[in-house]
Order: structure tokens, then C-alpha cells, then sequence
């Protein structure tokens, strides 16, 4: 290793904006925590002021704190030793994100393999099915619960196929832009990148749709029993990631228009791209244990 | 192990060209607030750690003053489950992964010849998160209706049907201390990768580093899914989801499953940084390198793996299938081996090598013997069919206090008093010092040692009321408790001292048998060190 690339490491001097983060959380934790207290009781009262000033300072903070970033590395401040860092921390907090859904298809697991099948009386336990639920029928999708709230299935093929392919073709041009910015083709990686943040936008379109749906149509929401609850929870979170990818791209897009990055040096949007293969391989997960099985 | 060479171990501290870095030490609040020195990182996260080791405790004298006598006394049922509730949610939490971060924040740099950790914004950050989370739970507690009661383990349904609303506070503030720890245990294992100084190779590496880069990879493998888990907890009280609820198709088992598949691997990130922090002072005072150091490393990596598998140890008693039962009870008692190889290599250092009692000596010597025992009974626990008898006694308290405390906390106490003089640079009030030691360690037996005979004879852990026969046990070590409280306000005292630089003055070296990057550079650590990385060799 260079030695040169160790004494350019670059320590940052003080800054607010973590500080002004801490902050904004703190407003969002106590802002959300009271709203979902005030709907439990009944009516959603004035901590939905305290969570909306939370997210706007978390707001203010990323963009102070990202705007800072950028000009320390467009005025060459940064060094390889310091995009490794960035990208070695980029791809940690993606795997934390991957176990934070190991645990939401561990309860799906569990539910489909442990749980109803045992309260249907399989293993040892028939007497937890006859003592309490004796007519619970130990089926999967779990239509009908054992306290009898009923649902309907949703199947894989239409707009669950749809949306697959949509993000599956979406990551094939999220590949293709990173490609042409290599290659340092402004023009095509323009419009890969677009085509990527419409394809993200259509998809979490199609969601809403599905959601509709499911909720107006067929009965299935996410009161309707451990179906509905890993249903909603897993497709929930992932469509708040694709959200976050989505967003993230298109500031991508717009850094890309005003002339940002380099062929050598493109940190943020290699870290962009990488959190978009990562909502999309969640996504295959997803339509395979979700939808399909 | 690891040595500078000469010529650039002035350029560590002296060269200030960089017309980028901050020079002057900022003064006021603001440095304070707005820091992204390791070094000052550190000592906020040692103070909060402190000070929430202070509350916790607090909180464990009121459990103790309850528990003095049998019957009802001093507080209400419902506000002792409370007690006992964020009393662990704050020690382990709030004390011991604070403490064991800000040690990292101070010492992984300096050991590793690196200028500062990797992402220096994001450690300020991961921080001043946590006072906020805190200062959530700890209102809880004054708010209508109280804090939460269901144990630190939260498990459901005491955690959804039976809690109050106020359990909604607690989820936000569970959620702010995990993307703390994440972003704490990103920062280090980054730096590790990342940030060592040419020469540094991974097995010339200090135990301390080693242990922590295993611990930040534990920790960023399972803080996601205690988010899932709190996460589930509030949608099924308030959202009507049943994860946990079996008229939905669901199981309160679930929640044990899923809590602990967390909270197995976190007993680990409790006590392998200990083991880094033993495996450092040791082989100074015997004047010895390190026995086994190899075996040391391997030995982390496996009780690490083992911690991934081993979860439902405590859940013998839910109704698992006997099959379930017998793997979990098999791949807890592996456990014991590598943590044997590490006893063994420590009593190994030991043998025949020229031991001195210093401080931080005799808090490492009373760790090896201690969480020994703590270790032994944890393998009591581990045979399924006598855990039948142990589970939810006090004898699960004693095990979990021998570890994490004679343990994880002790070897904390071990780490200050090793490395103090090298922040301060000043040698600390050895006369409080060893008060503070052979106080706290003659108090601590006393308070935790007589809880395994009241457990094995059946005495309910979190009741505030018992029978009549454990009521002579539970006087002493009521009064055990006392003592060991009081004991740490010396520590208080000692480091109040140390932080006014009162003492005398010491040698970069500070020990006579200690080696590595860290006592190599001035004392007091000068505020940016290693700019320029040293060559190890």
C-alpha cells in the first residue's frame, strides 16, 4: 500500500450537523412514540407537529452534512484510503439492512413452519389443537385464523410478476449507468439513471396499486393473521427501501446533471447503486417466499 | 510485538502541515458537542457509561432495599418490575456497550497507528444519539402509567397485551440505541480493516482490536434484528398484527426465538472486548508475551460463530421439541472449550513469569477467577434437564451477574485503571484505587455469591416478595449490595481526581512491562496522534 495515500488520511474538523442529527431523532423517536400512543387512544393530537419538525432538521442535517462532504471531495480533500473507508462503511450498513429483514423472513419462516402447523396439532401438540382451536385448519397461506378472521391469497402472477421484472430490468440499467459513467459517457449515463429512478417510481406505483387492492378487494390487511402481518410488514419495508433507492438515485441524477463525478471518482453513486442491488435482490426473496411458495 | 521505528515516531505528533486539521483544541461546549476526535468521542462515551452505571445501580439499590426483608416495604409491585426493567435495559445497554465502545474509541486508533477512527462524523453522531435514547426511557418512567415492566427481555405478551401505551417510547428509544451501536460497530470494524498502519498485519495485531473487530461484526449481524423484534412488539400492541399472538397464527414463542437470536450473540459483544482488555494487561504485569495468541484469536472467532447457534439455551423450558432441546444444550456447552482455551492461555501468561499487583492487575486477576465461576454456571445452565430446575431462580441472576459483572465490568474497572494514566497522564490515587478494588470485590461476592444458594433452593427471580427461609440470604446480600454501590462512589472520587490531572506525572511507557503502539507515544496522549502512520515492524 502507498505510503502516500496514509498521510493524506482526511480527519474532518468539528462539525454540528451529527449533533443537529441527534436532535432531529430524538424529535422523531418522541414525536412518533406519542403519535402511536394518541391512535391507540383515539385521535392523533399535536406529536404529529413534533415528528414532522424531527424529519425536517433530519432533512436539513443530510444535506448540510452531504453538501459538506461533496465539497471536501470535489476540492480533492479525499484520498483511496478514505473512498475505502466509505465504501468498506457503505457495505457493512448493507448487511445490516439485510439482517434487519432476516428477522421479518425468520417470523415468516417460523409462522409457516413452527407456529401454525403446531396449532394445527402437528409435532406433539395435539392437545393445543383440540383444547383450543379444535376445527383450525393448519394451511398455508393461512387464509382463515385460528380466531376465524378470514383473507384471500395473494397470487403471484400479474402485477407481483410485474413489478419482478421491473426491478430486475431496473437493476440491469442501474449496471448500465454505472458502466457508462466509467466510461465517462455523460450522455447514456443520463439516461440509464432516468430510466432507473421511472422504473423505481412504476414500481412503488404498481405497489400502491397492489395494496389497494388487497385491502379493498380481497380482505387481506395487515390485521388479517400472521398471512397478512408478514405480508405487509416484509413487502412494507421493502417498498420503504425501494423509496430510499429510488430517492437516492435520483439525487444521483441530479448531481450527474450539474457535472458531479468522474470515472475515478464516484463514491456516492457506487454506494447508490449497490443499495439498489440489494432492494432488488430483497425483492426476489420476497416474490419467491412471499408470493410464490 | 509491534515496535516504531525511530524515524517516524516523531512525525506521529509533531507535523501539523495539513492546513485542513483543526490544530488548536476547541474550547467549551461545543467541542464537545460538535467533536470528531477519537480521543474526545471516547471519553463522552466513558462518562455517559459512567454515569448510567451510576443510574443502573441506583435502580439495583431500590431492588436490594425491597428484596431486605420479606413481604412488601418500600415500593409497589408494579414499580419494582420497572426497576428491574430498565435497571438491565440501562446496564446493559446504557453502561457496559458505552463503556466498551469508548475504549475502542480511544485505544483502537492509538494500537493500530491509525490518525483518528474511519469515519470520524459518524462516531460523533453514534454518540449524542445515545444520551437522547436514554433520557426517553428514563422519562418513561415519570410518565402516567410508568416505564416499561416487562424485564429487559420484553418478551411478549407482557410486552403487547399486558403493557401500557408508554411501551411505544420504549420501541423509539430501543430503535435509537441499535442505529447507535450500528454505526458505532460499522465505525470500528471499518477502522481495523481499513486504517492500520503499514506493517500492522492481522496477527500482530493487539487482542483488543482483534476481540473488538469480532465484536462489531456481532454487533452489526444482530442490533438489525432486535430492531425487527421491537419493531414486531409495536405493531402487534398497537397495529393490530399477531406475530406473537396464536389466534393470528403466530406464537409468544416466536418472540423468544427471535429476542434471542439477539440477545445471545450480545452476551458476547459484552464480554469479548473483556477478553481483549485481560489478554492486554496480563502479559505486562508478568513481564511475559501473551500465551497462545493464535489460539487466543481462533478462540474469539469460534465463541463468536458458536454464539449465532447456541440462542434457545434459554427457552428450555418453553416446550420445544426434545431434539431442539439436545442440539441447543450441546452447542452451548462447545462454547465452553474455546472459553477454556482462553482461561487456560491467560493462567499460562502467568506461570513463571515475574507478576506485579498493580491496579489493573488485581481487577484482571479477580476477572480470571470470577467469571470462572460465572463460566461454570453458565454450563449448569446449559444441561437442559437442570435448567428445568435453575430457570427464572436467582440462580440465572448470580450466573449473569458473575459474567457481567465480576466480568464485563471489572474488566472495564481493569481497562480505566491500565490506560488512565496514559490519557491523563497522571498515575491515578493508587491508595483509593485499591480501597475501590478490595472493597468492591469483597461486596460483590457477598451480594452475588449467596444468590446461587437462594436460586438452586427455588427462590423466583423479579418478585418483590419471597418466602420466609431465603430471608437471612437475602439480608446480606442486601447489605452486599449496599457495600458494592458505595464502593464505586471511590471510583467516582478517583476519577474526579484524575480528570483534575492531579497525580504524579508519568512515563510514555506507564507500565514497566507494557508493549505496543499506545506506550509509545507521549502521556498524556497528545490530542491528534499517529497523522503520519508509523511503520510497524
Amino acid at each position: 500500500m502507498l505510503q502516500k495515500d496514509y498521510e493524506k488520511y482526511y480527519v474532518p474538523a468539528q462539525s454540528r450537523w451529527p449533533f443537529v442529527g441527534a436532535c432531529a431523532l430524538f424529535l422523531m423517536a418522541v414525536g412518533a412514540g406519542n403519535l402511536v400512543m394518541e391512535h391507540s387512544k383515539g385521535g392523533i393530537g399535536n406529536s404529529k407537529y413534533l415528528l414532522a419538525v424531527g424529519s425536517a432538521i433530519l432533512i436539513v442535517m443530510l444535506v448540510g452534512w452531504f453538501r459538506n462532504q461533496i465539497q471536501e471531495s470535489m476540492t480533492g480533500m479525499h484520498c483511496a484510503q478514505l473512498g475505502r473507508s466509505y465504501r468498506q462503511g457503505m457495505a457493512w450498513f448493507i448487511f445490516s439492512e439485510v439482517m434487519f429483514f432476516v428477522a421479518f423472513f425468520g417470523a415468516l419462516f417460523y409462522a409457516r413452519v413452527i407456529s401454525v402447523p403446531w396449532l394445527g396439532g402437528a409435532s406433539n401438540n395435539q392437545m393445543t389443537n383440540e383444547v383450543l382451536w379444535p376445527s383450525f385448519q393448519a394451511i398455508w397461506p393461512l387464509l382463515e385464523t385460528p380466531d376465524g378472521t378470514k383473507t384471500e391469497q395473494m397470487g403471484w402472477f400479474g402485477l407481483p410478476l410485474i413489478n419482478t421484472i421491473i426491478l430486475l430490468v431496473s437493476s440491469v440499467t442501474c449496471h448500465m449507468a454505472h458502466v457508462a459513467l466509467e466510461a465517462n459517457k455523460r450522455g447514456t449515463l443520463k439516461a440509464w439513471l432516468g430510466l432507473t429512478v421511472l422504473l423505481g417510481c412504476t414500481f412503488l406505483f404498481l405497489q400502491v396499486e397492489e395494496y389497494i387492492h388487497a385491502y379493498t378487494e380481497m380482505g387481506l390487511t395487515l390485521q388479517s393473521g400472521v398471512y397478512g402481518n408478514t405480508f405487509f410488514m416484509l413487502t412494507g419495508f421493502h417498498g420503504f427501501h425501494v423509496t430510499i433507492g429510488t430517492l437516492i438515485l435520483f439525487i444521483m441524477l441530479l448531481r450527474i446533471m450539474k457535472g458531479h463525478f468522474s470515472p475515478e471518482n464516484h463514491f456516492a453513486f457506487q454506494a447508490g447503486s449497490w443499495y439498489w442491488h440489494f432492494v432488488d435482490v430483497v425483492w426476489v426473496m420476497l416474490f419467491f417466499f412471499v408470493y410464490i411458495l | 510485538m509491534t515496535s516504531l521505528s525511530t524515524e517516524h515516531q516523531g512525525s506521529g505528533h509533531d507535523d501539523h502541515h495539513d492546513d485542513h486539521h483543526e490544530h488548536a483544541i476547541p474550547k467549551g461546549i461545543k467541542r464537545w458537542l460538535y467533536t470528531t476526535n477519537h480521543k474526545d468521542i471516547g471519553t463522552l462515551y466513558l462518562w455517559f457509561a459512567f454515569i448510567m452505571f451510576l443510574t443502573g445501580g441506583a435502580m439495583a439499590m431500590v431492588i436490594r432495599a425491597e428484596l431486605f426483608q420479606p413481604g412488601l416495604q418500600i415500593v409497589e409491585p408494579g414499580f419494582f418490575n420497572q426497576m428491574t426493567t430498565v435497571h438491565g435495559l440501562i446496564m446493559v445497554f446504557g453502561a457496559v456497550m458505552p463503556a466498551f465502545t469508548g475504549l475502542a474509541n480511544w485505544l483502537v486508533p492509538m494500537m493500530i497507528g491509525a490518525p483518528d477512527m474511519a469515519l470520524p462524523r459518524m462516531n460523533n453522531w453514534s454518540f449524542w444519539i445515545l444520551p437522547f435514547a436514554f433520557s426517553i426511557l428514563l422519562a418513561s418512567l415519570f410518565m402516567e402509567g410508568g416505564g416499561p415492566a416487562f424485564g429487559w427481555t420484553f418478551y411478549a405478551p407482557l410486552s403487547t397485551t399486558y403493557s401500557n401505551d408508554n411501551t411505544a417510547l420504549f420501541v423509539f428509544s430501543v430503535h435509537m440505541m441499535g442505529a447507535s451501536s450500528i454505526m458505532g460497530a460499522i465505525n470500528v470494524i471499518v477502522t481495523i480493516f481499513n486504517m492500520r498502519a503499514p506493517g500492522m498485519t492481522w496477527m500482530k495485531m493487539p487482542l483488543f482490536v482483534w476481540t473488538w473487530l469480532i465484536t462489531a461484526f456481532l454487533l452489526i449481524a444482530v442490533m438489525p434484528v432486535l430492531a425487527g423484534a421491537v419493531t414486531m412488539v409495536l405493531t402487534d400492541k398497537f397495529f393490530g398484527t399477531s406475530f406473537f399472538d396464536a389466534a393470528g397464527g403466530g406464537d409468544p414463542v416466536m418472540f423468544q426465538h427471535i429476542f434471542w437470536f439477539f440477545g445471545h450473540p450480545e452476551v458476547y459483544i459484552m464480554i469479548l472486548p473483556a477478553f481483549g482488555i485481560i489478554s492486554a494487561i496480563v502479559p505486562t504485569f508478568s513481564r511475559k508475551p501473551l500465551f497462545g495468541y493464535a489460539s487466543m484469536v481462533y478462540a474469539t472467532t469460534s465463541i463468536a460463530l458458536l454464539s449465532f447457534i447456541v440462542w434457545a439455551h434459554h427457552m428450555f423450558t418453553t416446550g420445544m421439541p426434545v431434539f431442539a432441546e439436545m442440539f441447543f444444550m450441546l452447542a452451548t456447552m462447545l462454547i465452553s472449550v474455546p472459553t477454556g482455551v482462553k482461561i487456560f492461555n491467560w493462567v499460562a501468561t502467568m506461570w513463571r513469569g515475574s507478576l506485579s499487583f498493580e491496579v489493573p492487575m488485581l481487577f484482571a486477576l479477580a476477572f480470571i477467577v470470577l467469571f470462572t465461576i460465572g463460566g461454570l454456571s453458565g454450563l449448569m445452565l446449559a444441561i437442559t434437564p437442570l435448567d428445568f430446575q435453575y430457570h427464572d431462580t436467582y440462580f440465572v441472576v448470580a450466573h449473569f451477574h458473575y459474567v457481567l459483572v465480576t466480568g464485563a465490568i471489572f474488566s472495564i474497572m481493569a481497562a480505566v485503571y491500565y490506560w488512565l494514566p496514559k490519557w491523563t497522564g497522571k498515575m491515578f490515587d493508587i491508595t483509593l484505587a485499591k480501597w475501590h478494588f478490595w472493597c468492591s470485590l469483597i461486596s460483590v461476592n457477598v451480594l452475588f455469591f449467596p444468590m446461587h444458594f437462594v436460586g438452586l433452593a427455588g427462590m423466583p427471580r423479579r418478585i418483590p416478595d419471597y418466602a420466609l427461609q431465603f430471608a437471612d440470604f437475602n439480608k446480606w446480600i442486601s447489605l452486599g449490595g449496599f457495600a458494592f454501590g458505595l464502593s464505586q462512589l471511590i471510583f467516582l472520587a478517583l476519577l474526579i481526581k484524575a480528570c483534575r490531572k492531579q497525580g504524579d506525572p508519568v512515563s510514555s511507557q506507564v507500565w514497566e512491562g507494557a508493549e505496543g503502539l499506545e506506550w509509545e507515544i507521549p502521556s498524556p496522549a497528545p490530542y491528534h496522534t499517529f497523522e503520519t502512520p508509523p511503520v510497524v515492524k
